[in-house]
């Protein structure tokens, strides 16, 4: 028996989009300089968002200044405290405005709104809510008796999950009273100018929140910025490293959170059913657009079959279409440009030898898609075994014996996380002591939350985002 | 008729063993004086990668055993380090040109230095890690892990206290390490590689070797295979430069200021977080 699903499309009545965006600076939107703009497009349907002032050295200058002064005169100056009911208002309004925020996110991003509803938004505003709380309880931190803020923060996200990369950026770093320039990710502006109308909402001091939207050339300024104490960026991790060298030598702290190729790695007693929808959430979640999704599939030689077997039958049921449906599980593939690398990186797995495999879907023909798609007999010397895709592509590997996958999981230069599914304690205990990750998901995958440590070994990064460790990147004394 | 002394030839340390450059490179340490004191190794590019493979392969071992046990090995540290006070005391003396007494007081401080960090071993994981109260039913914890192979650059002056310093919190984390001593004042470092082959530390966890700082610095900091860099003993004008090398695998680069403190063990541990859904 088949089900039919009838369309259940979200309302996009509830947002309001302008037909311009200026430059979040000093608490108003402002034009840019040289009035240059550029668009944001709904990846589903390739129609025209918005178009968006592109901030250049003058604006960027102007929102260094900005945060300057608010963190000198005022952010600094007021009782810890009172800096922390900011927060929980900003929390609050977050939590009111939450549909309008899902909404925007999907037109912008392109997820389905299943995962904007429930995820991004209530986990972005928790991110405010939780930091909220830290604020007058900084000399608890676990970084001395006296920690002091950085000063000016000049912070740079992605697009992936834009509101929420957002609140992880900016909660902790106003909770500990920096002051922040926070850019947005090129191709997803909208819900970062959203919430600078949350922070007028709110009444949060002109300047200590100011959003420039803009691309690469925008985001290197901020980062090449003299007055800037901090870069916090999340992103790629060829970016990173060229961010890290530019401020190699200065005075400028950093934390990055980038790339990820993290193996999930099913042990032959693992919960079957569970499991294939670990593997399916690992891997197809936000359309693989997750530094830290579940791209290798690392499985017992012996249920490789099953599994397979499994797993075909379950993607078979994945609903790709109209992110604002709410019955889509694989929405659009966030810009061309990212379409064209998930198509290429696909390609070498063929070309080098593996089997691909992708349910029968019917696409839709304006916009940018992918189906979720599986890699059979791949070596971890193929591309698509040690590159980040970043699409909805799993590829899947075998192993014998614990330590055989224990050294193919770290057999990467990336470590920012891991999945382990099998019933036994002690042996997930094992694996994820000898796992070289720094977030391993056992019997569950892709959870986060403001009070868990997130971020990577090796090179997917410096540092930890959310819980008191990641408080203490932005204070002195702090790690 | 006098006795002529039999001195000290003066190598590396890699592996758990006294090997000297590949290079067959020495250069000449005086002492306060000018008179001259010995020949010690001057390592070459190949005996870095050497002490680097020798404490990747000894890092299993190091972070797996008991932070208990690391602890009693650290202490054993000590007391050999209190049983050749003496010899330490000479060097310092020589070298360095000070007084009998700050001699002493730097043996003292070196060996009190391994003592504390000696108990910290088993006490971090407690003071640094957490249990995550997660919105949901899972049960979430953080707990700081070793972060694998370190490279020490360690203080030019004073040679001994400034080494130890910066060496026992990256064993008390459970990395391995390889050290680049001081160049003018090496002497109490092979010494001390003495006291670390007679301790129960296992070879190639520490790993150290003599030579030109600047010239080690690069090829330490571009290697792919160290995973941090403790660079408190770097002269300022190659610190950018090996900071930018080091950006190549995203090496976790700090200086810190003289003294201990818990922050210099954690600075070279990663933090690992574990998720497990909890039910019936």
């Amino acid at each position: 028996m088949t089900f039919e699903y009838a369309p259940a499309p979200e309302s996009t009545s509830i947002v309001n989009i302008s037909d311009e965006y200026g430059l979040f600076i000093n608490g108003k939107f402002v034009a840019p300089k040289n009035g240059k703009t550029f668009t944001t497009i709904n990846p589903a349907t390739e129609a025209v968002l918005a178009k968006i002032a592109y901030a250049e050295a003058a604006d960027v200058d102007k929102a260094v200044a900005a945060a300057r002064v608010a963190y000198v005169k005022v952010w600094s100056k007021i009782s810890p405290q009172e800096r922390g009911k900011y927060l929980f208002r900003i929390a609050r309004i977050m939590q009111e405005r939450s549909r309008e925020f899902a909404v925007l996110e999907s037109l912008d991003n392109g997820k389905p709104i299943r995962e904007s509803r429930d995820v991004d938004v209530p986990l972005a505003a928790n991110h405010f809510f939780y930091h909220a709380g830290w604020a007058d309880k900084l000399k608890f931190a676990g970084v001395g008796d006296n920690p002091k803020p950085l000063g000016v923060a000049g912070q740079i996200i992605p697009w992936n999950f834009p509101l929420l990369m957002l609140a992880w950026k900016v909660a902790p770093a106003l909770a500990a009273g920096n002051t922040v320039v926070l850019k947005p990710a090129e191709t997803t502006p909208l819900t970062a100018l959203l919430f600078a109308q949350v922070c007028q909402q709110a009444g949060l001091p002109a300047g200590v929140v100011n959003i420039i939207t803009g691309d690469g050339k925008t985001g290197s300024l901020l980062v090449n910025h003299p007055d800037i104490n901090k870069i916090a960026f999340t992103g790629s991790t060829a970016v990173g490293k060229g961010i890290a060298r530019a401020v190699a030598g200065s005075k400028k702290s950093v934390t990055l959170e980038l790339g990820g190729k993290a193996a999930n790695i099913v042990f032959e007693d693992a919960p079957i059913d569970e499991t294939i929808e670990g593997i399916v959430n690992g891997i197809f979640f936000n359309q693989g657009h997750v530094c830290c999704a579940g791209s290798r599939l690392l499985v017992q030689e012996n249920i490789h079959e099953e599994i397979l077997e499994k797993l075909k039958h379950r993607m078979s049921q994945i609903r790709v279409g109209d992110p604002l449906d709410k019955n889509t599980d694989l929405g659009a593939i966030n810009s061309a440009s990212q379409l064209a690398r998930i198509k290429s990186l696909s390609d070498a797995g063929d070309e080098e030898g593996a089997q691909r495999w992708s349910p029968e879907c019917a696409l839709p023909s304006k916009g940018f898609w992918f189906p979720p798609t599986i890699f059979t007999g791949v070596t971890q010397a193929h591309r698509i075994a040690r590159e980040e895709i970043f699409g909805p592509v799993l590829s899947v590997i075998t192993f014998r014996t614990p330590q055989e996958a224990i050294e193919k999981a770290n057999n990467t230069p990336y470590g920012l996380s891991a999945g382990i599914w099998t019933d036994k304690g002690s042996r997930i205990l094992w694996t994820a002591k000898h796992l070289k990750a720094g977030v391993i998901w056992a019997n569950t995958f892709n959870k986060f939350d403001p009070a868990s440590p997130f971020g990577g070994y090796k090179e997917s990064g410096w540092g930890r985002e959310g819980g008191r460790h990641g408080l203490s990147a932005y204070l002195k004394g702090g790690n | 008729m006098t006795r002529i002394d039999v001195k000290k030839t003066y190598k590396l340390y890699i592996g758990g063993a006294f090997p000297r450059s590949e290079s067959g490179r020495t250069y000449e340490i005086n002492d306060s004086n000018g008179e001259f004191i010995a020949n010690p190794a001057q390592a070459s590019r190949k005996d870095l990668r050497d002490a680097v493979l020798a404490a990747r392969t000894s890092l299993p071992g190091w972070s797996g055993a008991t932070a208990f046990n690391r602890g009693q090995i650290l202490y054993r540290v000590a007391e050999m380090m209190e049983s050749r006070s003496g010899q330490f005391i000479d060097e310092i003396c020589a070298l360095e040109g000070v007084t009998k007494t700050v001699a002493k007081k730097q043996i003292e401080e070196s060996i009190d230095t391994w003592v504390w960090y000696s108990g910290w071993c088993d006490k971090i994981s407690a003071i640094a890690g957490s249990t995550n109260p997660v919105s949901g039913p899972f049960y979430n914890f953080t707990t700081p892990e070793s972060m694998g192979v370190i490279g020490v650059f360690a203080a030019q002056k004073p040679s001994l206290l400034g080494l130890v310093q910066a060496l026992a919190p990256v064993l008390a984390g459970g990395n391995t390490a390889v050290v680049v001593t001081s160049q003018k004042f090496p002497l109490p470092a092979i010494s001390l590689s003495e006291v670390l082959a007679t301790s129960d530390v296992p070879g190639g966890v520490v790993n150290i070797l003599t030579g030109k700082t600047n010239e080690l610095a690069p090829w330490m900091a571009s290697h792919m295979d160290v995973d941090g860099l403790d660079i408190s003993g770097l002269s300022k004008d190659v610190e950018t430069q090996t900071r930018i090398e080091g950006t190549e695998n995203l090496k976790r680069i700090h200086r810190f200021p003289d003294g201990n403190s818990p922050q210099r063990i954690l600075a070279f541990m990663e933090d690992k977080t574990v998720w497990h859904p909890v039910g019936i």
